[in-house]
């Protein structure tokens, strides 16, 4: 039997497995993470950097008052993140709210950057999983590739593991061919042994990303949970063979703390993940401070705020 | 109190309050005649009223978060720029204590560097007073027992009445230096180096809502501070009527704050520890020792 | 993507490196009367300036100094004023410090990160610690008034230059005391640049005097009869002979000596920060670390699994230019210690430990060492048991908690010890039990002025730091 099955065929087979993988001392791996933060990453790392982070980034709008005019804005954006600049990459996706994914789906027809939409009752979750499953084949249907899904915390919090892992087996299922990713709502969990235990448990659910937050909860991404996500899925495939991406989303605005992401990737889960297939930026800000940061490093100036588009 | 030529007007300066890190009017619109020993007008101070004493509690609660959770070094650190903030001001502070408490410049100068020294002395307790008053305890049984001082959160502090200054920094300075926020209610007739303090703490890179600083009628903002539910210890020292002291320490008994009562020391003798004592709670912590 | 980092040196020209050196005796610089000697950059071999080298006459000068500082300024001021010169101090290490890190990676060849993210915060630290304890001392434990010695003498290694010196000098002048220090001989100039800021900082002559010099210099010092007080940190074998030079003598004795530490495992540890524990208890300071963990103890049931994560890490070490803020891993101090550490790298692999380094680029010049690990070692080895003093760490295994603290306990030495488990009890069980002067428990080479720091048995005796640290120079 794999581990995925072993693990998951009760409720308490995967609560044993999940509390039996070791703890995380909090101060140990906070530390960790601010070391790693310290990497000076100049010259041409950085070009190479900032390029790899532009991207890494899915140009994200969740907002209640989106509409397809700025939808429309914000892929002509991530298609082409500079204007005046043809030599800059695309971002990887777009990310937004299932009613806007057709007018996405119109706008980046044929450019190679994906249509990612949140789904599952985005962003608290709480609703019953037949509401949660028909969002996801919807968003699907209408032309999303990538799925981004919230994990029911309260559950989660509660010891209902069984419950958290098949409703995102169920989510996967309704995806089709679209990837998924599960959000694990990190700011929600408490701890970082949480973080760790519910890393795992959506990756033996089938997840395909796991991601740290949904940007509407404070915390959002930091370093040490991301760091601690990185080493779930580098042990994981240790374990089993098959590479799961991470994504940290939320309170990411600054080159230089993209940056410290690459870095932190690096040398924990690996170069085999500083691909965009297997790590991303949920942002929105982020991309043109890295727009700005790869102006200065080609023309030797500090940028300003007029020379970046708004959209 | 300027210096200069008799062709230049100087630029005075306006006393307010010292709310949260800014310096507003009293929310009552009020002022008062603030005189030198010698009867002298020297300025218009801010009449605090009870909803400034409410502010300055809330500033002060907002704070106790960040500023307990400091650490005892970080702590230091700050109460040591303070000292070079003191330092800069001192002939500003010389002028105002030979003013406020009709001293000759030389002993106002003597009483100003004592008060930056009384300070710079406090500044150094934040990382040792634990080391003092704490320690392990040898229980009769396989258990680690730790038992540390931790601050009580925010203080009321009626400021001395006639040591404008360096009775007001020997009570303001062990009560933060030791993690707590206070609202102090200066002295009523000499409130002015209280209000130049509370301008060298704003440049110090002393949180806001750490230290407030209220001038006024002590009688009419003392009971609402003694009687504030959201106050964790009073220090009454400042209080020179032995009436209001024990309405205050009564108003004080309904949520059992820590009280200080008043007194009259001699500021210049060492103060000890027990004013730091006072304001701080130990917790003693067990745990078994097993394999 | 192979994500590799582009060189990120910091710049030398922040610090002004004379060509030579005085002495520091009274207040000034003044000329050595013994042999000049050069101090040289481990990392390339260069020479970075000439140093005097202390005589007997010139250590007599010294001792002078000091004792005419203690009789006349510094033993009669106040407390209170003798803090605000140590405030000073502090203060302008801060505003130095980018300055004192620069110097400090080149003449001992340390990481600029370390140097900079460490050591001299540290220093500085120390210095603001034991400026608040200058005018509280009757508060301190030890009577209501208690007197210092006198004249201390002080001599320091090179592994940690200006925070050693901030160690033995803040104590001792907080306290009031004056000191006559001598920093080691491959490594004197941040010492140097600190006798400069004594001046900066107009502290009265002769209360601080910094004399350069060899082994005979130090012996010199202790020796000197015009001395109350003698510390030493160095190792086992010096502090054994320090001591019986000052036996008969009224000399008071501190020592801070070698260690051996057992850093040890459970199966139940946080693993991924275990692993960063035990390459940060050995690898940290190329492991030019007294109280390094230099024997980890790995409970047998998880080593497997361990010396695997382990080896991963240890892959990502990197090894190079201490003045690139990328740097893990630095030079050796100097060429007679990495003769050492190669010699002892060979005795384990002829007693028949088995040998791995991660591989990894070594520069031409200089003195550089990769870092190792023995697995497969025994108590009964030489690499069990002496302190290499390097980047290289001795594994072995246990199988209960009885058997880790009989193993961690079973050397001469007694500076420090690691514990990693989630069990609360277990940790502080094992604390009580292990013979050392510093238990860490999730964690490893955590230092603070405020946290006292020494060791039992042959790692010496008296502890630096806190208030415990005050005792070594108080009379009481």
């Amino acid at each position: 039997m794999t581990l995925t099955a072993e693990v998951a065929r009760s409720q308490g087979a995967l609560r044993t497995f999940l509390h039996g993988l070791p703890g995380v001392d909090q101060v140990g791996a906070e530390q960790r993470a601010a070391m790693l933060g310290t990497r000076s990453i100049k010259t041409s790392a950085k070009a190479q950097a900032l390029d790899l982070a532009i991207r890494m980034v899915d140009l994200t709008t969740l907002e209640g008052s989106d509409t397809p005019g700025k939808v429309r804005a914000l892929c002509a954006k991530a298609m082409r993140p500079d204007p005046a600049d043809a030599t800059c990459p695309s971002a990887a996706a777009v990310c937004v709210y299932p009613a806007m994914i057709e007018a996405a789906a119109d706008a980046l027809r044929g450019s190679g950057v994906h249509l990612a939409s949140v789904a599952t009752a985005f962003p608290s979750g709480q609703a019953p999983l037949s509401v949660k499953l028909a969002d996801t084949k919807a968003a699907v249907a209408d032309g999303a590739d990538e799925i981004d899904m919230v994990i029911s915390r309260g559950a989660f919090l509660a010891g209902r593991y069984a419950e958290v892992h098949d409703e995102i087996a169920a989510v996967k299922q309704a995806c089709g061919d679209a990837h998924l990713k599960v959000i694990l709502e990190t700011g929600e969990l408490g701890t970082l042994d949480n973080v760790r235990r519910a890393s795992w448990l959506a990756m033996l659910a089938g997840a395909d990303f796991i991601k740290t937050s949904t940007g509407k909860v404070q915390p959002a991404a930091t370093l040490p949970v991301t760091l601690v996500m990185l080493e779930a899925v580098r042990d994981f495939r240790a374990e089993t063979g098959r590479i799961i991406g991470v994504k940290p989303a939320g309170g990411i605005r600054t080159a230089k703390d993209a940056i410290k992401y690459l870095v932190l990737v690096n040398e924990t889960a690996g170069p085999d993940w500083l691909d965009p297939d297997r790590f991303r930026f949920g942002a929105s800000t982020l991309l043109n401070d890295l727009l700005m940061q790869r102006t200065k490093l080609a023309t030797g100036r500090y940028s300003g705020p007029d020379y970046f588009t708004l959209d | 109190m300027s210096t200069e030529s008799p062709a230049r007007l100087a630029v005075r300066k306006t006393y307010k309050l010292y709310i949260g890190g800014a310096f507003p009017r009293s929310e009552s619109g009020r002022s008062y005649q603030v005189q030198s020993a010698s009867g002298d007008f020297l300025a218009n101070a801010a009449l605090g009223s009870r909803k400034d004493v409410r502010d300055a509690v809330k500033a002060a609660r907002a704070a106790v978060a960040k500023w307990s959770g400091a650490t005892a070094y970080n702590r230091g650190q700050i109460l040591y720029r303070v000292a070079e903030m003191l330092e800069g001001r001192r002939d500003q502070f010389v002028a105002e204590v030979a003013a406020a408490e009709g001293a000759g410049e030389r002993d106002a100068a003597a009483i100003v560097d004592a008060a930056i020294d009384r300070w710079v002395w406090y500044a150094g307790w934040s990382d040792k007073i634990a080391q003092v008053h704490g320690g392990a305890n040898p229980v009769a049984g396989p258990y680690f027992n730790l038992s540390a001082p931790e601050p009580t959160g925010v203080v009321g502090i009626v400021a001395p009445a006639a040591s404008s200054l360096l009775g007001l920094i020997s009570v303001v300075a062990p009560a933060i230096v030791t993690g707590n926020t206070v609202v102090v209610l200066a002295s009523t007739e000499r409130p002015l180096p209280a209000v130049t303090l509370g301008e060298v703490l704003a440049t110090s890179d002393l949180p806001g809502g750490v230290v407030n600083v209220l001038t006024g009628s002590v009688a009419e903002m003392a009971p609402w501070l003694a009687a504030h539910m959201d106050v964790n210890a009073v220090d009454l020292t400042g209080v020179t009527d032995p009436t209001l002291g024990r309405e205050l320490e009564v108003a004080a008994a309904e949520n059992l704050k820590r009280v200080i009562r008043p007194s009259t020391p001699d500021w210049a003798a060492d103060p000890g520890v027990s004013r730091m004592l006072s304001l701080l709670e130990i917790k003693t912590v067990w745990h078994p020792k097993g394999v | 993507m192979d994500f590799s980092y582009a060189p990120a040196p910091e710049s030398r020209s922040i610090v002004d490196i004379r060509s030579s050196y005085g002495l520091f005796i009274g207040g000034e610089f003044v000329d050595g009367k013994g042999e000049a000697f050069k101090s040289i950059n481990p990392a390339s071999e260069e020479t970075l300036a000439e140093i005097a080298c202390a005589d007997a006459a010139d250590v007599d000068a010294a001792v002078a100094a000091a004792r005419h500082a203690y009789d006349t300024v510094w033993g009669p001021m106040p407390g209170r004023e003798r803090a605000k010169y140590l405030f000073r101090i502090a203060r302008i290490i801060q505003e130095r410090s980018r300055e004192l890190a620069v110097l400090e990676s080149l003449d001992n060849g340390k990481p600029i990160r370390e140097s900079r993210d460490v050591d001299v915060p540290l220093v500085a630290a120390h210095f603001f610690y034991y400026a608040g304890w200058a005018d509280k001392l009757a508060y301190a434990g030890f009577g209501p008034d208690p007197r210092p010695l006198g004249v201390a003498g002080q001599v320091i290694p090179w592994n940690f230059p200006l925070l050693m010196l901030a160690w033995k000098i803040a104590p001792a002048l907080a306290a009031g005391n004056t000191v006559v220090l001598k920093p080691a001989e491959t490594t004197p100039l941040t010492a140097l640049l600190f006798a400069e800021i004594c001046q900066q900082a107009e502290l009265p002559p002769g209360v601080v005097n910094i004399i350069t010099g060899a082994g005979e210099t130090g012996r010199m010092l202790v020796e000197h009869p015009g001395v109350d007080k003698v510390a030493f940190t160095g190792s086992t074998e010096v502090g054994r002979a320090i001591a019986k030079a000052v036996a008969g003598t009224r000399k008071r004795l501190t020592l801070e000596l070698g260690g051996k530490a057992a850093n040890i495992v459970f199966d139940d540890a946080a693993l991924d920060q275990a692993v960063e524990g035990v390459v940060n208890g050995i690898f940290f300071n190329q492991g030019h670390v007294c109280c390094a963990g230099s024997r980890l103890l790995l409970q047998e049931s998880i080593a497997e699994d361990f010396l695997v994560a382990l080896k991963r890490r240890m892959a990502l070490l990197r090894v190079g230019d201490p003045l690139d803020k990328n740097t893990d891993v630095g030079a050796i101090n100097s060429a007679a210690q990495l003769a050492r550490i190669r010699e002892l790298s060979q005795v384990g692999e002829q007693e028949g430990a088995e040998r791995w380094s991660a591989p990894c680029e070594l520069p031409d010049r200089g003195f550089w060492f990769a870092p190792t690990i023995f697995t497969g070692v025994t108590q009964a080895h030489r690499i069990a048991r002496e302190e290499v003093f390097g980047p290289v760490l001795s594994v072995l295994t246990f199988r209960t908690p009885d058997e880790a603290v009989e193993k961690a306990n079973n050397t001469p030495y007694g500076l420090s010890a690691g514990v990693w488990t989630e069990k609360g009890s277990r940790i502080l069980n094992i604390a009580d039990r292990l013979r050392a002067g510093v238990v860490w428990a999730n964690t490893f080479n955590k230092f603070d002025p405020a946290s006292p720091f020494g060791g039992y048995k042959e790692s010496g005796y008296g502890r630096e730091g806190g208030r415990h640290g005050l005792e070594a120079y108080l009379e009481h």
